[in-house]
C-alpha cells in the first residue's frame, strides 16, 4: 500500500478563551488513504469540525504532526497554507458560500485567479466542472436564481476545479431537503469512484452511511473508526 | 495572482455592489470637481490682476515733485515743482537700469471740434512715454523729435477721447482745439481698458511736453521752468527694481544739490509694488478657495474608508471563502486596496469632467473670468488616487488579517 493521502499523529488543538485553555481535539492519530470516502460524525462540541478544519488546512494546530500528500504542513506559514488549499483541497461548505450576484462560471471560477492558470483556460475549465455537476444549461445564473441543490453543485463544481486530490465537505447537506441530499450525495459518490478522496463532515447517520468508512469524534477524541458497506445513493434516487 | 487578476477582482465586487460603489465615489467626485472649479475660479482672478499689471506697464517706478511747506501747513506732492525735463533726459542717460524715462505735464480741458467737445486729461512728454507705458499708436504716427523741441501743434487721442469726439470716423489729420490751441491729430491710441481703480485709461490726450508747456497751460512762470508733474520710468526687464529706484535717487538728490541729512524734494513711487501687493492677495484667495476644496475632498475620503470599512464587516464570509480557495493575505489587502484606489479614480475623472464642465459653465453664464489649469487637474486626480490608497489601506489591512476559519463562520 502507496503512503496514506492524510496521516495525523497525536493531532491537538486547544482554545484559548481568556484565562481557560478549552481542549477541541485531543491526540488524534489516523491516515487516510487516496480514493476513501470518510465520513466524520459526532455531536456538536465533539471536535469534528475542528478536525476538519486542520485538515482543511484552515487553522494550525496546537500540537502534533500532520501529513498531507507527503508533506508535513502543520509548520507552514499562512501563504504557504494558503497554497496548500489552492493546489490540493477543494471545500464544500453547508451554506454553500457561493459570491452573491456573481454568475455560477465566475463563482467556479474563483479558486483559478488565485493559482498561476492563464486567464484563457479559467473559463474553460470551470465550464466542464459545471458540466460535470450537471449544470450546463445554468453558466450564467446568479446564486438567487438557483435552487438549493442547484447552489450546492456549483459550489461542488467550484471545489473541484483546481483539479484537488482531497475535497473536504462540511455538513453539504444540512441545508438541503431530503431528496436534494441524496442527489448531492450521488454526486459525491460518483466523484468518489472517478478517484477524488472526500472527507464529509456529518451529524446525520442517513448521510454518513453514503460513506464507505465511518469515525465517530466525542469529546476530542476518536471514538469509532470502522468501514461502512456504503448506501448507493444513485441507486435510491432510481 | 497577477495584477490584470487583482484588477478584474476589484471590478467585478464593484459591479456587483452598483449602488454602494456610486454613492461612495459621490464624494469624490464632488471634492475632486470642487478643487478644479475653485482653482479655476481663482486662477481667473489672478490672471485679471496680471492683465491690469501688463496695462499698466510692469517694471514701472514714478518719480513725483516733492511738498511745499508755507506756514506750517504741507502742501500735497506736487506742490512744489522740483522735478525738470532735464532730470528725466539724465535719469535716461546716467542709469544703466533704465531702459526709458519720460517727463510728463499734466493737465485738463476742454476738447473741442466742430460742435462736438469733451473734457479730458492731457499728458504733455516725450516719445519715451508711449516706452513706458507700452502703449501702441493704432492708426496714424508717433510723435516726432522735431515736434518735441519746436513745440509742435501736434495730439494723439486715447480711444475713449477719438470715439466721443470723431464717433466711427477717422481723426486723423483733423484739427481739435484743446483749452482753445488748435492741434493736428497725429495718431490714435491703442485701447488701455481701466486700470485697477476702474479708471479709464483710454480718456486722455497726449502732446510733445513743449506745447503743453508753451501753447495750451501758458502759464509764464512754468513756460520758464522746466519743472515736470512727474517722471516715469521703466526699468529693464530682470533688472533689480530696488538698485534702479537707489541709485535714481542718488542721482536726483546730487543733481538737486541736497545736502547729506537733508530730506528728498521729490517721492519715488514703485507703482508694480501696489499691483503685487493685489496680485498677493488674489493668489492668498485661491489658496483659500482650494483649501475650502480640499475638505471636502478629505471628506470624501474618509466617505470611502467608510464603505471600505463596512464592505469589509459585511464581506467577511466573502473573504473566509476566497482565503479558503487560495488567496493569501496579501491577495485580500491588494484586492480591497485596488477597490478602494478604482473607486476614487473612476470618481476621481468623472470629477475632473464635472469640474472643467462646471468653470466652462461658470464663466460662461456667471461671466467670470476662470483659468482652467493643467496642474490643478493633476493635482485633484493624484490626490484623489492618494486618498484612495490612504483611506483604503485600512480597511484592507483590516481584512487581510482576518482568520480563515474565523472569517468562514462569520455571521
Amino acid at each position: 500500500m502507496s503512503a496514506p493521502l492524510i496521516r495525523v499523529e497525536e493531532l491537538t488543538k486547544d482554545y484559548v478563551m481568556g484565562s481557560n485553555v478549552v481542549p477541541a481535539l485531543c491526540g488524534v492519530s489516523l491516515d487516510i488513504a487516496a480514493g476513501e470516502f470518510v465520513a466524520v460524525m459526532g455531536p456538536s462540541g465533539s471536535g469534528k469540525s475542528t478536525f476538519m478544519n486542520l485538515l482543511g488546512c484552515l487553522d494550525h494546530p496546537s500540537g502534533g504532526r500532520y501529513w498531507l500528500d507527503g508533506q508535513e504542513v502543520s509548520q507552514l506559514s499562512g501563504d504557504q497554507l494558503a497554497r496548500v488549499r489552492n493546489r490540493k483541497l477543494g471545500f464544500v461548505f453547508q451554506h454553500f458560500n457561493l459570491l452573491a450576484r456573481t454568475s455560477a462560471l465566475d463563482n467556479v471560477a474563483l479558486p483559478l485567479l488565485y493559482s498561476a492558470m492563464p486567464p484563457s483556460e479559467r473559463n474553460r475549465h470551470a465550464e466542464q466542472r459545471l458540466v460535470q455537476v450537471g449544470l450546463a444549461e445554468r453558466m450564467d445564473h446568479h446564486p438567487a436564481q438557483l435552487s438549493g441543490g442547484q447552489q450546492q453543485r456549483v459550489a461542488i463544481a467550484r471545489a473541484l476545479v483546481n483539479d484537488p486530490q482531497l475535497v473536504l465537505a462540511d455538513e453539504p447537506t444540512g441545508a438541503l431537503d431530503s431528496r436534494t441530499s441524496v442527489e448531492i450525495m450521488a454526486l459525491l459518490q460518483q466523484l468518489n469512484r472517478e478517484g477524488i478522496t472526500i472527507v464529509l463532515v456529518t451529524h446525520e447517520h442517513d448521510v454518513a452511511h453514503f460513506a464507505g468508512r465511518i469515525i465517530s469524534f466525542r469529546d476530542g477524541k476518536v471514538i469509532e473508526d470502522k468501514t461502512n458497506a456504503a448506501n448507493d445513493a444513485a441507486a435510491l434516487l432510481a | 495572482m497577477n495584477f490584470a487578476a487583482t484588477l478584474r477582482i476589484a471590478l467585478l465586487a464593484l459591479r456587483v455592489n452598483k449602488m454602494r460603489s456610486a454613492l461612495t465615489m459621490l464624494g469624490i467626485i464632488i471634492g475632486v470637481a470642487a478643487v478644479i472649479v475653485m482653482i479655476a475660479v481663482g486662477g481667473g482672478a489672478q490672471a485679471r490682476v496680471e492683465d491690469q499689471i501688463r496695462s499698466l506697464g510692469s517694471n514701472i517706478i514714478m518719480v513725483l515733485s516733492g511738498s511745499m511747506t508755507s506756514g506750517g501747513a504741507r502742501g500735497g506732492s506736487g506742490s512744489q515743482p522740483t522735478i525738470t525735463e532735464d532730470d528725466a533726459y539724465a535719469l535716461n542717460r546716467e542709469i544703466d537700469e533704465i531702459q526709458a524715462a519720460a517727463p510728463s505735464l499734466r493737465g485738463s480741458g476742454q476738447v473741442v471740434v466742430g460742435n462736438a467737445n469733451w473734457s479730458t486729461v492731457f499728458y504733455g512728454t516725450s516719445p519715451e512715454y508711449l516706452e513706458v507705458r507700452e502703449w501702441a499708436v493704432v492708426e496714424g504716427r508717433g510723435f516726432e523729435q522735431a515736434e518735441i523741441n519746436g513745440a509742435g501743434k501736434v495730439v494723439l487721442l486715447g480711444q475713449t477721447v477719438a470715439k466721443n469726439l470723431f464717433g466711427d470716423s477717422s481723426p486723423i489729420d483733423q484739427v481739435v482745439r484743446v483749452r482753445k490751441v488748435p492741434l493736428t491729430v497725429i495718431g490714435v491710441l491703442e485701447r488701455k481698458g481701466q486700470n485697477m481703480m476702474g479708471q479709464d485709461q483710454d480718456d486722455i490726450i497726449l502732446m510733445p511736453i513743449s506745447t503743453a508747456r508753451k501753447r495750451v497751460l501758458g502759464s509764464a512762470q512754468q513756460a520758464k521752468s522746466r519743472s515736470v508733474s512727474s517722471i516715469m520710468v521703466k526699468v529693464k526687464d530682470g533688472a533689480d527694481m530696488g538698485a534702479a529706484e537707489a541709485r535714481m535717487r542718488e542721482l536726483l538728490r546730487q543733481r538737486h544739490r541736497l545736502q547729506p541729512g537733508q530730506d528728498d524734494d521729490f517721492y519715488v513711487r514703485n507703482l508694480s509694488e501696489i499691483l503685487q501687493a493685489q496680485e498677493a492677495s488674489s493668489k492668498v484667495m485661491s489658496l483659500l478657495l482650494a483649501a475650502v476644496a480640499s475638505v471636502s475632498l478629505l471628506v470624501g475620503g474618509i466617505g470611502i474608508m467608510n464603505i471600505m470599512l463596512v464592505s469589509v464587516t459585511e464581506r467577511t464570509r466573502e473573504i473566509g471563502l476566497r482565503m479558503a480557495v487560495g488567496a493569501r493575505a496579501r491577495d485580500i489587502l491588494t484586492q480591497f486596496l485596488v477597490e478602494a484606489v478604482t473607486l476614487s479614480l473612476i470618481g476621481g475623472t468623472i470629477g475632473i469632467l464635472l469640474g472643467v464642465g462646471g468653470a466652462m459653465a461658470i464663466a460662461e453664464l456667471a461671466g467670470w473670468r476662470t483659468e482652467l489649469s493643467g496642474s490643478s487637474i493633476v493635482l485633484a486626480a493624484g490626490f484623489a488616487g492618494a486618498i484612495g490608497i490612504f483611506f483604503g489601506y485600512y480597511p484592507a489591512k483590516k481584512a487581510s488579517r482576518l482568520l480563515p476559519i474565523e472569517a468562514l463562520r462569520y455571521e
